[in-house]
């Protein structure tokens, strides 16, 4: 812990800490920003001796004189306009795909973690209420859920974002509600000096609704170092069903590390869908879900293309507290260079779970003999009428099969693309949305010609 | 066309070609036979640039263009199509994109323009015709559940998209039952001209009652020892390859 008192960011944390404190106007969120931050200080950042962090070091990414913003950086138009570019620079190459596609999708653009409305197009709130989470203060949902579902107890990151949380979104679906289209939430991040974020949502799909969220995210072209912290709560009702895709790219200079966590009740369906491509320095996706009632469906869909000294580490947990709750998680890496992903899938099944079905799956293909990936599944099964299962395999391309494509005249390059496609395949095919399945191939394609 | 002048090659150390000869010219149907280990599948990976197979000395060269110097989608480009004797499932590839994708590639090679999607399918549907293959397979994933007799005929259907200069087919008699062995060398039969050019290479004379070759070379001991008309392979199959060995060695 020794070295982390020293580091530029705590110092920034402490005495940001104070600030943060201000920012809640009332006794709860105050007692939980002080709680949050007690324990963050007792915990201090993970070190590789903490389990959950073994193949991941993530101090050093945590060295840079970072400064801790409270208030999101959007003062200046400079921002603004640089952000206005970016957008509609990357929702051109989003739209090609949605070239036929006359639904299009709902459109939320944020800029180091505000809403911008000037670069949005909401839908009316009677179909989905979007607020920053600091004017949702008062919403029952709100009350209901903030804080209750992402546990910050044992983890330093979430106990840092809970003490600390800037601002972020809060994202309503009322009951029986079905929007007609997605909702694109375009997250900006821009900043001329190492900074040190902590977004903060809360997503309610209430009972019988649906919702789609898909999360891009897009920067300038420096390699100034960015470290977000983000924890997303996400509660999904009776009968309700959200679709979560979350498409991570970035640059040099990034670093990611995302909380998401997830409560359902009876006979819904939360499908969470996270492609991570080459561009951050680090990514980590800790994904938890509480399957807390019977008869509910639970999907998590992952696939990784990491480059360069990349690394990209997901870590997902399955609570199955009640009867016949159905998981399944399916994780696909490709790793190029010298990059490195990890991958550890936790399923829980708890002793009234019975007639659980939860499944597994993590395969890699290590493209080059500098990339490794450490997969480890864990399973721990407390009931005694279930079905689970898990398998790993971690191998190389196929060789044969890459030959067989160049002896019809394709390049190595557009063959191994080809075979990378194919081994996405069934993650990809999951994407329920057309013109996004196309966006991402495309995205695959240009990290593949760079191969 | 194709010329092979005392090529030697071999895999790890090991040669198995020890100086190979061979002219092929167009409009020929050749056929290569010979004991086991005698060199033909080598000869074939070679040809195609298969990775592993290490040329020591000698030429190859196609309308006296090197071949040795290319990259197997370039010599697939120049117009050499091996016909595997172990076709690769490749499941998530489908074989239309993956023929559109190698048709296209070798079309701009050429510096011709690529096919549109409509005339893709029309060409698709024409050449399934030819060689008799069922349209169900072409939208699968590539050789994804096919027998093997589907998967050779798979081969041959390319064969018939692709159009190559010279076709090289490894033991596309093997694992296939009389009708699949009828209608293969229908197809190969139908797509022979006068532009192009076949090396058969096979263990049994019974493909060469369909598919008539012009030549028939023996291959032993990475050497061709003993050239022929049909009537050779006929002779072949009465006595063995024992009595060429002993030729050979004379």
């Amino acid at each position: 812990m020794i070295n982390q008192l020293e580091t530029p960011l705590y110092e920034s944390l402490v005495s940001k800490f104070e600030i943060a404190l201000l920012q809640g106007n009332d006794d709860r969120s105050r007692t939980l920003r002080q709680e949050a931050f007690q324990t963050f200080k007792t915990l201090g950042f993970p070190s590789i001796k903490n389990e959950e962090w073994k193949y991941t070091n993530v101090l050093p990414f945590l060295k840079d004189n970072y400064i801790a913003e409270n208030t999101p950086v959007t003062s200046g138009t400079g921002y603004f306009q640089q952000a206005a570019k970016l957008v509609s620079a990357h929702l051109e190459a989003v739209q090609n795909s949605l070239k036929g596609e006359h639904k299009g999708a709902y459109r939320l653009v944020t800029l180091n973690g505000l809403i911008v409305p000037e670069l949005s197009v909401l839908p009316s709130s009677s179909e989905i209420r979007v607020l920053p989470l600091s004017e949702a203060t008062d919403q029952p949902s709100f009350e209901q859920h903030f804080g209750h579902i992402a546990r910050w107890e044992d983890n330093a990151f979430v106990a840092l974002n809970t003490a600390m949380y800037s601002d972020g979104l809060f994202i309503e679906v009322g009951k029986n509600t079905i929007p007609d289209k997605p909702l694109h939430i375009v997250n900006v991040l821009l900043s001329d000096a190492p900074v040190f974020v902590q977004p903060r949502h809360l997503f309610v799909v209430n009972a019988g609704a649906q919702l789609e969220i898909i999360e891009t995210t897009i920067s300038d072209d420096t390699t100034i170092p960015v470290f977000v912290n983000g924890v997303t709560e996400i509660a999904v009702a009776t009968g309700a069903h959200f679709h979560h895709y979350d498409i991570q790219t970035g640059r040099n200079g990034m670093r990611f590390v995302q909380r998401t966590e997830a409560t359902q009740e009876r006979h819904s369906n939360y499908s969470n869908y996270t492609f991570t491509l080459p561009g951050a320095d680090l990514v980590r996706n800790n994904l938890v879900l509480h399957l807390n009632e019977a008869d509910l469906e639970s999907h998590l869909y992952g696939l990784y293309l990491s480059a360069g000294t990349q690394l990209i580490d997901n870590h997902t947990e399955v609570h199955h507290k009640m009867p016949r709750g159905e998981s399944n998680q399916l994780y696909k890496g490709v790793l190029l260079d010298k990059s490195k992903a990890v991958f550890n899938g936790k399923i829980y099944v708890y002793e009234d779970a019975q007639k659980t079905n939860a499944f597994q799956q993590s395969n890699n293909i290590l493209f080059s003999d500098k990339s490794t990936v450490n997969a480890k599944p864990q399973l721990e099964i407390f009931a005694d009428d279930v079905k689970c299962s898990h398998g790993t395999t971690i191998g190389q391309i196929n060789k044969d099969a890459l030959f067989y494509l160049q002896s019809r005249g394709i390049s190595e390059a557009t063959a191994k693309n080809l075979m990378v496609n194919a081994f996405a395949f069934d993650v990809t095919q999951k994407v329920k949305i057309p013109a996004l399945r196309t966006y991402l191939e495309q995205l695959i394609a240009v990290e593949m010609e760079k191969a | 066309m194709l010329s092979i002048k005392d090529l030697h090659a071999g895999v790890e150390e090991k040669e198995i070609l020890k100086g190979l000869n061979l002219e092929v010219k167009p409009g020929e149907v050749h056929a290569i036979m010979g004991p086991n280990g005698a060199g033909k599948s080598s000869l074939a990976s070679v040809l195609s640039g298969r990775p592993n197979y290490e040329v020591t000395s000698g030429t190859v060269t196609l309308d006296g263009k090197d071949l040795l110097d290319m990259s197997p989608e370039d010599r697939a480009r120049e117009g050499v199509f091996l016909a595997f004797q172990y076709p690769i499932e490749i499941p998530g590839v489908s074989n239309i994109n993956f023929l559109k994708t190698a048709l296209n590639e070798i079309r701009t090679y050429r510096g011709e323009p690529a096919l549109t999607a409509k005339e893709f399918l029309a060409l698709s549907k024409e050449k399934q015709k030819l060689v008799e293959f069922d349209a169900k397979l072409v939208n699968r994933s590539l050789n994804e559940g096919f027998s093997g007799g589907e998967k050779k005929r798979n081969e041959i259907f390319q064969l018939a998209m692709l159009d190559p200069k010279i076709a090289i087919l490894d033991e596309t008699d093997s694992g296939l039952d009389i009708d699949a062995l009828r209608i293969v060398s229908r197809g190969v039969n139908k797509l022979r001209s006068e532009r192009n050019a076949f090396i058969i290479i096979t263990h049994y004379q019974r493909l060469l009652d369909y598919i008539v070759p012009d030549f028939v070379h023996v291959l032993s001991d990475g050497k061709i020892v003993k050239t022929g008309d049909k009537s050779l392979a006929l002779e072949l199959e009465e006595k063995g390859y024992d009595w060429i060995k002993a030729e050979a060695q004379q």
